[in-house]
Formats: structure tokens, sequence, C-alpha cells
């Protein structure tokens, strides 16, 4: 498919616009609120929320029999907002960790969601059930009205984001010195964890409750290497949970029988890698280039000191001396033949002899200027 | 004498563990007072007690004859610097801002106005043109000149600080000591959580010794004493002559080691 009747299909197709735009909402908003999951190092709480949801979607269906997504995602919600109190009183409570009641609380109710859904798909009514989905995600699936749904409790998660803005970023930098301001910070935390489930459940039809916490951490922490600030940080990571959500359920849905969840997953990682990679001054590649550069600059100047005392040594700055030597002072660094010729290029030395080297005018002016200077303060 | 803050029969507890038992304590107006004391003494849960930060099992504080919680606007507070992530995606300047937090209330944005009184806070610190740095970017020293300066912002008339003079440089100790001496001179009242027992009589002019129970409080003449640090720090301070600042520095660093 080539890219135009891509964007035509995108336009005019019902199913691929509703599974575009649906999984451009979940992407913002997962993106956005996952953002402040991430700074206050709550990553796995996602995880937790989310695959807690799915007894809360099974008990939904029971409850009601129905399968519009409004009445499951009420479920899923309520399941992962109850899963994150008991863990919250858990640690307030008792001697056991965070991470140890994450992961008890995680596997039970995930467990408990299981056994429910064979449960169902036991009944005489299972065929129409396909409550699996819920599992891995199925974009294709998406309806108009589950988009809408998707979107109006999107919109009123960021908004409400948008107005805390100052209290949701005491909360996630220094909480004690907020309540000493005065603002309410146990119900401010509430309030954002209660955010957090809804980006979670809104995003639980496309991508599933066993990936969906990838979108909550991913696109934050791509988003962490391109910026220094919260709000750009916010901005880009939506902008990233959108771009993996959008292609994820394009691929998915154009190729049949290739679950979203795990598609949009992948997509997600890739700009994980990138980012980690390529964003400049946290991006790996960079900072090697960097490392490279200054242990190359450092090799020479000192290539140029040492040439400096050796001279000095005769009362001629411009005294030749043997490459062996040169050798003999930068035992075990190498590269002596290199730095020379680098250092020829640059003008600072000039070759006397076939194995004798001598400082250059502006090679001597150079050495004083680092001497003077001192090794540490060139960088 | 008209007291900035006052605290009745406060106890703390961690689980059963009293951190803090029945702690009387008057912080006379404009006084720049330490409060000293072996690790685990409570030092730091008497100045979050105050500031309503833990949950009391008894007592009462007041700051100027009110509840904390009426009088928000009055007090200004520094926490230890390692309380917060300095990897946090913020400036310098927006740091400092979040002094005027609470004045703006719960909707009003920072404008123009924020901005300029966090800059002139900055300036006060010696940290001006630092105000668009990372903070990531920040020396320990700085890192604690960025929490006084929000503190600064604030405009208080009582200043709560915990451990300011932690692991920072030589400059940036002398930089802080001059502001509390000039926030002193203004008028304010400022409590300090200390450390090094040497620099007391220097830099402050009012202290309370604490290990769990108050040992005691008032002016540094008086209160000092050798008597009162060996009842503090349980018997292992009685090489400390009293007159501080004559102390043998060696001496007193196995005071501290003792305490601990």
């Amino acid at each position: 498919m080539d890219i135009l009747s891509l964007l035509n299909d995108l336009l005019f197709d019902y199913t691929l616009r509703t599974v575009a735009l649906g999984s451009a909402v979940l992407g913002i908003v997962s993106g956005a609120l996952g953002s402040y999951a991430v700074l206050r190092k709550q990553s796995l709480l996602g995880d937790a929320m989310s695959h807690a949801a799915l007894p809360g979607i099974a008990i939904a269906f029971l409850l009601t029999g129905s399968k519009i997504s409004l009445v499951l995602i009420l479920g899923a919600a309520i399941a992962g907002w109850i899963a994150t109190l008991i863990i919250m009183s858990i640690v307030r409570t008792t001697r056991i960790k965070y991470d140890t009641a994450l992961g008890m609380i995680l596997s039970v109710f995930f467990g408990f969601g299981l056994v429910l859904l064979t449960i169902i798909q036991k009944r005489p009514d299972a065929t129409q059930a396909g409550l699996d989905k819920f599992l891995f995600g199925q974009a294709a699936a998406l309806l108009e009205r589950d988009v809408i749904t998707m979107a109006l409790l999107g919109s009123v998660a960021i908004a409400t984001m948008l107005v805390f803005w100052k209290q949701f970023k005491l909360l996630s930098f220094d909480p004690d010195f907020g309540a000493t301001l005065g603002f309410p910070m146990r119900f401010l935390d509430v309030v954002l964890t209660t955010l957090i489930v809804i980006a979670i459940v809104t995003g639980l039809q496309t991508v599933g409750v066993v990936l969906m916490s990838a979108m909550i951490v991913a696109p934050a922490s791509a988003a962490r290497q391109w910026t220094d600030r919260l709000g750009p940080m916010i901005f880009l990571s939506a902008a990233f949970g959108a771009l993996a959500g959008v292609s994820g359920a394009l691929l998915s849905s154009s190729i049949s029988r290739l679950p979203t969840g795990p598609t949009i997953v992948l997509c997600v990682s890739a700009i994980v890698v990138l980012s980690i990679f390529l964003a400049p001054a946290r991006g790996l590649v960079w900072s090697w280039f960097r490392d490279r550069r200054n242990r190359g600059r450092l090799r020479l100047e000192g290539m140029l000191e040492d040439l400096y005392s050796l001279a000095l040594q005769h009362k001629d700055p411009g005294h030749a001396h043997p490459v062996s030597v040169l050798r003999l002072m930068s035992a075990d660094k190498g590269g002596v033949d290199n730095s020379l010729r680098k250092l020829e290029e640059q003008g600072l030395v000039r070759r006397v002899k076939s194995e004798d080297w001598a400082l250059t005018k502006e090679g001597i002016e150079h050495a004083r200027q680092i001497i003077k200077l001192g090794v540490g303060e060139g960088q | 004498m008209k007291y900035a803050i006052e605290v009745e029969d406060l106890t703390v507890a961690y689980k059963e563990k009293p951190v803090l038992w029945d702690v009387d304590l008057n912080v006379p107006e404009g006084v720049l007072m330490s409060i000293v004391g072996p690790n685990g003494a409570g030092k730091t849960t008497l100045i979050k007690a105050m500031l309503g930060l833990v949950n009391t099992a008894a007592g009462r504080v007041s700051i100027y004859g009110k509840p904390y919680s009426k009088q928000r606007s009055l007090v200004g507070y520094v926490p230890q610097r390692g309380s917060v992530d300095w990897d946090f995606p913020t400036s310098v300047g927006d740091v400092v801002m979040m002094g005027r937090y609470g004045a703006l209330g719960w909707l009003k944005r920072p404008g123009k106005r924020e901005v300029e009184l966090s800059l002139r806070a900055l300036e006060k610190v010696g940290m001006a043109k630092y105000a668009d740095r990372q903070i990531s970017q920040l020396s320990g020293g700085q890192q604690q000149r960025v929490f006084l300066a929000r503190a600064l912002v604030q405009d208080a008339k009582i200043y709560l600080m915990d451990e300011p003079f932690q692991g920072v440089d030589a400059t940036t100790e002398r930089a802080i000591v001059t502001l509390l001496q000039e926030l002193r001179a203004a008028g304010k009242t400022v409590v300090v959580v200390h450390h090094d027992l040497q620099t007391v009589p220097e830099y402050f002019d009012w202290t309370a010794l604490l290990n769990v129970r108050l040992i005691a409080s008032g002016p540094v003449d008086t209160v000092f004493t050798e008597e009162n640090l060996r009842l503090t720090y349980g018997g292992r301070v009685s090489f400390i002559k009293h007159n501080g600042h004559n102390t043998d520095s060696d001496q007193e660093k196995r005071a501290e080691a003792g305490g601990i």
C-alpha cells in the first residue's frame, strides 16, 4: 500500500479512520499522563493497574451482559482503582515493600480475571462475548462509539491535568514542600492516580491488559531523552504515544490476525530505542562521540606538553626529539604516530628528521596555554 | 517576650518508637536559632511537626499564636537537599517559582511578577545567571542555594531550614551564613537544623539541644554548655570546652561520631 492510498483510506475508510483516531487518542492520553507515573518512579503501578482491570471487565460483563465499551471500561476502571488502593494501603500499614505489594496484587487480580474469562467462555453465549480481545487488544474491533467514549474520557483527564498543572508539578517534584504551601497532597495523589487509571482503561480495548503498561512508561521515557522541561516532555510523550498507537494499529489492521497490542508495543519500543541512542545531550551515540573527541583532544594536548617539557630541558623550546622518547613518555597510551600526524596537520609540530619531531612556534604558544590553564580546565 | 513559634507537649512516634517526647519549645521572634542533637534525635521531625507534615501523637504547635494551617503565608521552608530528585525535568527559575505557588492559590498561573520575584531571590543567593539552567547540572552547594531562593521568594516572617549546610562547599557555607544574618537583621525568625557543633556559637545566637526530649533551649551563651552537650550526646563529649570555637576539631569529630 503506498502512502497516498493509505492517506485516502485514512480519510474515507470507516474502519481505518476509526482505528487511527482511537489509537491516537489512546496514545495521547497515556503518553501525557504516563509522564507523571515515570517521573514519580511509579512506572510499575501502570502494569498492576492494567492487569488488575481484567476481572473488572469480566465482572461488568457478567453483571450486565453488555458489551458496550463504556460499561466494560467502567468495570475495568473500578477494578484498577481498587487494586491501586489496596497496594497503597498495604505499603502504608504493613512492612511489605512497594514492589512486593505490586507483584502480589497484580498476579492475584490477573489470575482471578483469567478464571472469570474461562467461566464466561464456557457459557452458552460465549461466542458473542469476545472478551479475550482485552488480553492483547484488537484495534480492528473498535467502533465509532468506542472512540467517542475514549475521546470524552481522555479529554476530561487531559483537562484535569492542565487545570492542576502547578499542583501536579509540586506533587511530582517535592510533595512535602507542596503540603507546607497548603495543597492537599494526598487528595492530589488520588486525583492523579485516578487520571492514570483513566488513561489505562481507555487503551485496554486497543492494546490489551497485558501490554498496556508499555504505553504508560515507554513514550514518557523516550520523551525524557529529548527535553529537560516538564511541559515539552509531556507534549512530546503524548506525540510519541499517538505516533506509536496509530502506526501499530494501522499495521495490525492491514495485516490480518496480527494482534494490536504487541504491534503497538513494538512501535513504541522502536521510538524508545531511537531516543536512547540518538537524542542530543542524553543520547548514547552523541555522548560516545563527545567522549571520544575529548579523549582525542586530551591526548594531543598531552603530546604537546610532553614535547614542551622535553624542549625546556634544552633551553630551546623548538628543540627536536626522537619519536621513541615520546613513545616512552606516553607509555600504554599508544597512537603516538597518529597523534603526531594530527598535530602536524594543525601546524603545531614539524618533522625535523625522519624520526625527530619539534614544536613549531604556534605549538610552543599552544603548549604554554595548556599548561597555564591546566589540563582539567580545557574540557 | 513575643514568640514566633510555640511548641507545647509535642510527642511524635513512628510505629511504637517515640521520635519526639513531650517537647516544649518557645522560639522568640527575631532569633537565629539552631537545633542540634545526635542522629535520630528528631531534629527533622521537629521541623516537620511545626509545618504539620507529620502526624503528632500529642501536643500543639502555634505560629504567632495560631495553628500553622492558618499561618502558612508566614512560614518559608527549606527541606533537605536530598529529599528531591534533581534529575526532574525543570529549570532553576521554575523551582524557585514554586515558592510562589501558595500565594497564587489553586488556579492562578505564574506570570511576569513571579518571574521577577524569582530572579530577585536568585540574585540574593548569587545564582541569577543560572535561572535557565536544568537543575541536574547544579553542584550540591548550588542546589542548596536554589532551595534557599525558593524559600526567600515566599517572603515569609519565619524560615525553617533542614540541614542547609549539609555537604556544601566553604564558599556556599559563607554565603548562606551571610544570608541568614541578613534575614535576622531584617527581623525574621530563622530556625536551622544543624549538625556541626563547632560553628554553633559563631553562626547562631539561640539554640535548642534535642535528643528525643528537649534538653535545653535559649541563648547560645547560656545554653550551649558542656553539661548540656553531655546530656544531649550521652556523656561522650566531656572534652568539649565551653566557648565552642576554641574546641579542637579532632575531638569535635569524635564527639559527633560518638553521638551517632
